[in-house]
């Protein structure tokens, strides 16, 4: 029994150091640049800065677009997942691949590959042409980061529920459906309850990161339309004003830590799991 | 009947939607003419030229010797992980999975400039270095995620019966558990390298100058508009890949096909 004790530490203990050092210091750091001015004098300028009416249009744009896409991606994925869930494909694994296969690709150039899709001379608008409708003019728009975002993250927000909706016992289904209960009265008493930790992490999974993006507005958003993550990302790589980025990240982290703890409550056991 | 094509439908328009980026690229690496606005008939010349640019090839290594090492080192780590959560307490170990999963949740930009402050704190040179801990550091929890529900199915008795029987604490975890939690494994360890090879965000905040994976190579050339032998290059990998999950996919399942009949 001691000797488990004492193998158990000499197993934990590389690993919360390597934990403390790259995970939790760093963190410590972004609040300590964030929380300080040049002279290393505590100060809540920084995080404040985030309420001036350049940052905080940004913010509220990054705000919308992310609500919005993870809408989108929720409405698209759900009835998506519940056919994919029926079609009984024995091999799950496959499902799961043919939403990871096009990150092979590199997401850069799959994002810009939507620039060559929607121009105003793309491939949409010839095929628009061709039949006859009116032509799509949504590149460098809010529009097209939406696009963006959805086609980046879609994924994110299939794998949870359909793994959620694969696990369901269909012993459950069948007793709602014995017992008197219409399809949409199972439907909402009994299945949707039951993806709710997979809906929830999905949210999560593509919320995150379409409101901290700061590449698919670069790339199809044009130059003019900034998102709280390309000011942020400018801050650090141009501006080098590290005071202000850290200040504005740790505003974008209490957004973050609300939506990991929304999680958290959904989500006890990690039913949502993507894998 | 109608429900059913209707459904078809459904999943085609998403697939196609996933699909047509990659398409587009497909088509672009075959583009006779220099922009990707127009169309200047078949050629095959940014295929040879990819291989006569020493810039994206030497990004492509760096790109390849990054993802590997660090989801080997993410493999190792986070597999070493996993033993020592499971047998912790339950309130510990509800901290530190709670840490761990933290590269996972937090926000890309978050997770490169913590790193990044923290790099030039510690006064560690940017490069190939500093790129690889910041890998190993967010490809842990893929691995984590995919070990830990195999690590639960595992009996603890069956490896105490090992160490009865004589067996050294390392021989029997070899021989009992880590069968067990292979799949685990080596799913986590595939997540861990497909997550590496796609980033770019941790990346372009973690690297020096000089050093470029092909990420960073292209968000560079964006502006100027990107080289067509990219596109020829992940033409190339994507296909590779394609390849290699066609093979791997089929060699069970005709043994699956064979048992039935």
């Amino acid at each position: 029994m001691k000797n488990n004790k004492i193998t158990g530490r000499l197993l934990s203990a590389p690993y919360l150091l390597w934990e403390t050092v790259f995970i939790l210091i760093p963190l410590g750091m972004v609040f300590y640049f964030g929380l300080t001015d040049r002279t290393g004098a505590f100060t809540l300028e920084n995080v404040l800065a985030m309420m001036s009416a350049e940052h905080a249009k940004a913010l509220w744009l990054s705000i919308g677009l992310s609500l919005a896409s993870t809408l989108i991606c929720f409405l698209l994925a759900y009835p998506l997942s519940m056919i994919l869930a029926h079609m009984n494909v024995n091999q799950h694994s496959f499902i799961v691949l043919i939403f990871i296969l096009p990150m092979w690709m590199n997401f850069l150039l799959r994002t810009l590959a939507w620039q060559t899709l929607l121009e105003k001379n793309g491939v949409i608008n010839h095929i628009l042409e061709f039949l006859h409708m009116p032509s799509l003019n949504i590149i460098n728009t809010p529009a097209a980061i939406i696009l963006g975002m959805v086609y980046n993250f879609l994924p994110f927000m299939v794998l949870p529920v359909y793994n959620s909706l694969v696990k369901i016992d269909p012993n459950v289904v069948n007793a709602a459906r014995d017992l008197g209960a219409n399809e949409l009265q199972t439907f909402i008493k009994i299945t949707f309850p039951l993806t709710l930790p997979g809906v929830i992490s999905g949210i999560t999974m593509v919320f995150v990161p379409a409101l901290t993006t700061f590449v698919i507005s670069k790339l199809l958003g044009g130059s003019k339309i900034l998102l709280i993550g390309n000011v942020i990302e400018e801050e650090f790589t141009q501006a080098g004003n590290w005071h202000l980025g850290s200040g504005l990240s740790i505003v974008l982290m209490i957004f973050i830590i609300f939506n990991m703890v929304i999680s958290a409550i959904f989500d006890k056991n990690g039913e949502g799991n993507m894998l | 009947m109608i429900k059913t094509t209707a459904q078809k439908i459904y999943v085609g328009l998403i697939f196609l939607f996933l699909y047509a980026p990659i398409l587009t690229l497909i088509l672009l690496s075959f583009n006779a003419s220099r922009t990707r606005a127009k169309w200047g008939g078949f050629s095959l010349k940014w295929y040879a030229a990819l291989f006569q640019n020493r810039e994206i090839i030497q990004a492509l290594w760096n790109t390849l010797f990054i993802a590997f090492v660090a989801s080997l080192a993410a493999t190792v780590i986070g597999t070493v992980a996993c033993i020592a959560i499971n047998g912790m307490g339950r309130r510990k170990r509800a901290v530190v999975m709670g840490i761990t999963n933290i590269p996972m949740l937090d926000a890309e930009i978050v997770t490169g400039i913590s790193l990044m402050l923290l790099f030039i704190s510690l006064g560690l040179k940017f490069g190939l270095g500093t790129i690889l801990l910041s890998h190993i550091t967010f490809c842990i929890p893929y691995v984590v995620l995919s070990v830990m529900p195999r690590m639960k199915q595992t009996d603890a008795s069956v490896y105490e019966a090992a160490l009865d029987l004589g067996a050294s604490p390392v021989l029997a975890f070899f021989k009992v558990v880590f069968p067990d939690i292979l799949p685990g494994v080596l799913s986590g360890c595939l997540m861990a390298f497909t997550m590496s090879l796609d980033d770019f965000i941790i990346t372009h905040f973690t690297k020096g100058a000089g050093v470029d994976t092909l990420s960073t190579k292209i968000y560079t050339e964006v502006k100027k508009g990107i080289k067509p032998e990219m596109y020829a290059l992940s033409t190339i990998i994507f296909v590779i890949v394609l390849l290699l999950l066609f093979l791997v996919n089929k060699s069970p399942r005709e043994k699956s096909d064979a048992a039935i009949k």
